[in-house]
C-alpha cells in the first residue's frame, strides 16, 4: 500500500507543482507588476496600530 | 520624477495579505509547528544527559520560551507585520539586524520542514516493509513539501483551518496515550521506578545536563513563528499575545505529558537512541490500537509543523523582497489568494533540495541553531525596545511583566545553549555564524544600496528617547 502511495505521491506532486507554476504564469501575464507589489507595510487597521496613547 | 511615481503607485489599487485569521489560528500556527518536537528530537536530550536530565531540560527550556512567549507577545502586539520578528528588529535594533533575524526565520523554518518532511518519510519507510526503494522515499517527501505549499498557495484560512484540525488530533493522541497507561497506577503499564534509578538518573552528571539543552530546545522549538500572522489576524493586539500564551501553556502541559510517558517505557540508552518516542511508546503498550493511534498522529503532527513552517518561512522572505532588502520581485501578492505566491514557491525547490541530501540530525541542528541566534536577539531587542520607547510612550497590546529578567534569563539560556552545540556540533556552529557573517557582508556593501530607507520604517511611532 505504502509503495502505491508513495508513487502517487510523485504524480500528485509534480500535478500540483505543475498548478502552481501555471497559476503563477496567469497571474503574472494579467495583472500588473506594480499591482501585484502594492502591498505596503503598515497598512493595517487595528486600534492599536494608531499609537495614541 | 519620485512624486510623479509615488502618484503612479497610489493609483495602483493596493493588494494586500487577506486579514483573516483569529486567535485559534495563532494557537494552531503555534503549536503546529512545535507539537513535531514532543513526537521526535527531544529524546535526543536523554542520548546527551540521561531520562533525569530531559525532563530538567523540558523545564529550563520550557523557561527559554517563557520569556520568548512574553518578550514577543509585546514586542508584536505593537508591530503587527508580516515577517514578525524581522519587523521588529527592523524599527527597533536596525536594517543589518533585520536582514540577520529575516534569514533566521528563513532557515529555522525551511530546516524544521526538511526535518518533518525526512520524518514523515522516515515514519513510513519503517512501516513499508520490503520493496520501499529510495525512489517512494523521495515520493513521500516530493508530496509532503510540494502538496503543503500547493496548499499555502491557495490561502492562509485553509491552511490554518487544517492545521488546527490535525494538530489538535495529534495533541488529543498525547493525552488518549497518557490516560491508556493508566499514570494514577505505576506499574501496571509504567514502570518508571525501574527505568530511572539513582544510578541512572544522570550517567554523565550535570555536563550531560547542560549537553542536553541542545536538543532541549526541540521541546517547543517555533513557538514564536505564531508573529509571522501579525498582518494576516484580524485583532493583533488580542490575537497574538492569546494565541502564543495558550501555544505555551498547551505546550509545556504536552511535554510533560510526553516525558512522563516515555520515560516511564524505555530505558535512557533506547529513549535517547529512537527516532519515534510516542510512537515507541504506543507499541509498548502491546496495544495495536494505541500503536495505529501514535503512528498516525506522528504523521499528523510532522505534517502540521511542515505547513506551519511552510507558512513562516514564505511571509519572513516576502518581508524582505517588500522592503527591497531582497528584489522586490518577491514581494508578490496573490491577488486571488492573497497569498506571497512567488516566496512560497521559490522556497519549495530550496526544501526538496535539503531533503533530499540532508539527514535528519542535521536539518534539525540547523534548524536550532538559527532557533538560538534568534531567540538572542530577542533578549537584545525587548532592552532596547524598552529603553527607546518606554511604557506609556506607546500604545501596546500586550505588556510582559518582570522586565527585564525574562530578558536575562532568555539571554543565559542561550548562552548555554550554544555551549550545548558546541559540544555536539561545533563544526556546524561555526559554519554556520561564518555563513550569517558573509551574508551580512553581502547585504551591507551591496545589497543594501537598494533598500528605499525611508520607505522601510513603517509604525507611526514617536522618535525614540534619547534621539
Amino acid at each position: 500500500m505504502w509503495i502505491m502511495i508513495a508513487n502517487a505521491g510523485w504524480v500528485l506532486a509534480a500535478a500540483l507543482f505543475l498548478w502552481m507554476l501555471y497559476d503563477w504564469f496567469r497571474v503574472d501575464t494579467t495583472y500588473s507588476e506594480a499591482t501585484l507589489t502594492s502591498s505596503r507595510e503598515g497598512e493595517i487597521e487595528a486600534v492599536q496600530e494608531s499609537h495614541k496613547v | 520624477m519620485s512624486n510623479a511615481t509615488a502618484s503612479a503607485a497610489d493609483t495602483v489599487k493596493r493588494v494586500s495579505l487577506l486579514r483573516i485569521l483569529g486567535p485559534g489560528h495563532v494557537w494552531a500556527l503555534g503549536v503546529g509547528i512545535v507539537l513535531v518536537g514532543e513526537y521526535t528530537g527531544w529524546n535526543f536530550a536523554a542520548d546527551k544527559g540521561g531520562t533525569l536530565a530531559a525532563l530538567i531540560i523540558c523545564w529550563v527550556i520550557g523557561l527559554l520560551y517563557t520569556s520568548v512567549a512574553m518578550i514577543d507577545s509585546e514586542v508584536t502586539s505593537t508591530v503587527a507585520a508580516a515577517g514578525g520578528q524581522y519587523a521588529q528588529a527592523k524599527h527597533i535594533v536596525g536594517p543589518l539586524m533585520a536582514f540577520n533575524v529575516a534569514l533566521y526565520l528563513v532557515f529555522a523554518y525551511t530546516m524544521l520542514e526538511v526535518s518533518n518532511a525526512i520524518l514523515i518519510a522516515d515514519t513510513v519507510k519503517s512501516y513499508a516493509g520490503d520493496g520501499f526503494t529510495d525512489w517512494h522515499y523521495k515520493g513521500i517527501i516530493a508530496i509532503v513539501i510540494v502538496g503543503l505549499a500547493a496548499l499555502n498557495y491557495r490561502g492562509v484560512l485553509m491552511t490554518l483551518n487544517v492545521n488546527f484540525v490535525i494538530t489538535a488530533i495529534a495533541y488529543l493522541a498525547i493525552i488518549v496515550l497518557f490516560f491508556s497507561v493508566q499514570p494514577w497506577s505505576q506499574g501496571t503499564i509504567l514502570k518508571l521506578n525501574e527505568m530511572v534509578t539513582p544510578k541512572n538518573a544522570l550517567p554523565y552528571g550535570w555536563i550531560g545536563v547542560i549537553a542536553a539543552f541542545h536538543w532541549g530546545i526541540w521541546y517547543y522549538l517555533g513557538i514564536e513563528g505564531t508573529t509571522q500572522a501579525a498582518e494576516e489576524v484580524r485583532s493583533p493586539a488580542r490575537s497574538l499575545p492569546y494565541g502564543t500564551m495558550a501555544g505555551m501553556i498547551t505546550l509545556l502541559i504536552g511535554a510533560s505529558l510526553t516525558w512522563y510517558i516515555c520515560a516511564s517505557l524505555m530505558p535512557w540508552q533506547y529513549l535517547g537512541f529512537t527516532y519515534y518516542p510516542l510512537l515507541d511508546a504506543g507499541k509498548l503498550t502491546g496495544s495495536k490500537l494505541l500503536e495505529t493511534m501514535m503512528f498516525t498522529a506522528t504523521i499528523l503532527a510532522a505534517l502540521a509543523s511542515a505547513n506551519g513552517c511552510i507558512n513562516d518561512a514564505a511571509r519572513a522572505w516576502f518581508s524582505l523582497g517588500r522592503d527591497r532588502y531582497l528584489p522586490p520581485w518577491f514581494s508578490a501578492v496573490h491577488p486571488v489568494y492573497r497569498t506571497p505566491y512567488r516566496s512560497i514557491i521559490f522556497l519549495v525547490p530550496i526544501a526538496l533540495a535539503f531533503a533530499f541530501i540532508a539527514n535528519l540530525g542535521q536539518a534539525i541542528t540547523f534548524s536550532i541553531l538559527s532557533g538560538v541566534l534568534h531567540y538572542t536577539f530577542m533578549s537584545i531587542n525587548i532592552m532596547m525596545f524598552r529603553n527607546k520607547w518606554p511604557l506609556g510612550t506607546i500604545q501596546r497590546g500586550y505588556t510582559h511583566p518582570f522586565h527585564p529578567l525574562p530578558a536575562i534569563v532568555l539571554l543565559a539560556l542561550c548562552v548555554v545553549t550554544y555551549f550545548a552545540i558546541f559540544l555536539g556540533y561545533g563544526a556546524q556552529l561555526t559554519a554556520m555564524v561564518v555563513f550569517y557573517v558573509i551574508m551580512s557582508l553581502w547585504f551591507h556593501f551591496y545589497r543594501y544600496r537598494y533598500v528605499k530607507r525611508g520607505d522601510q520604517f513603517t509604525m507611526p511611532w514617536p522618535k525614540p528617547l534619547g534621539y
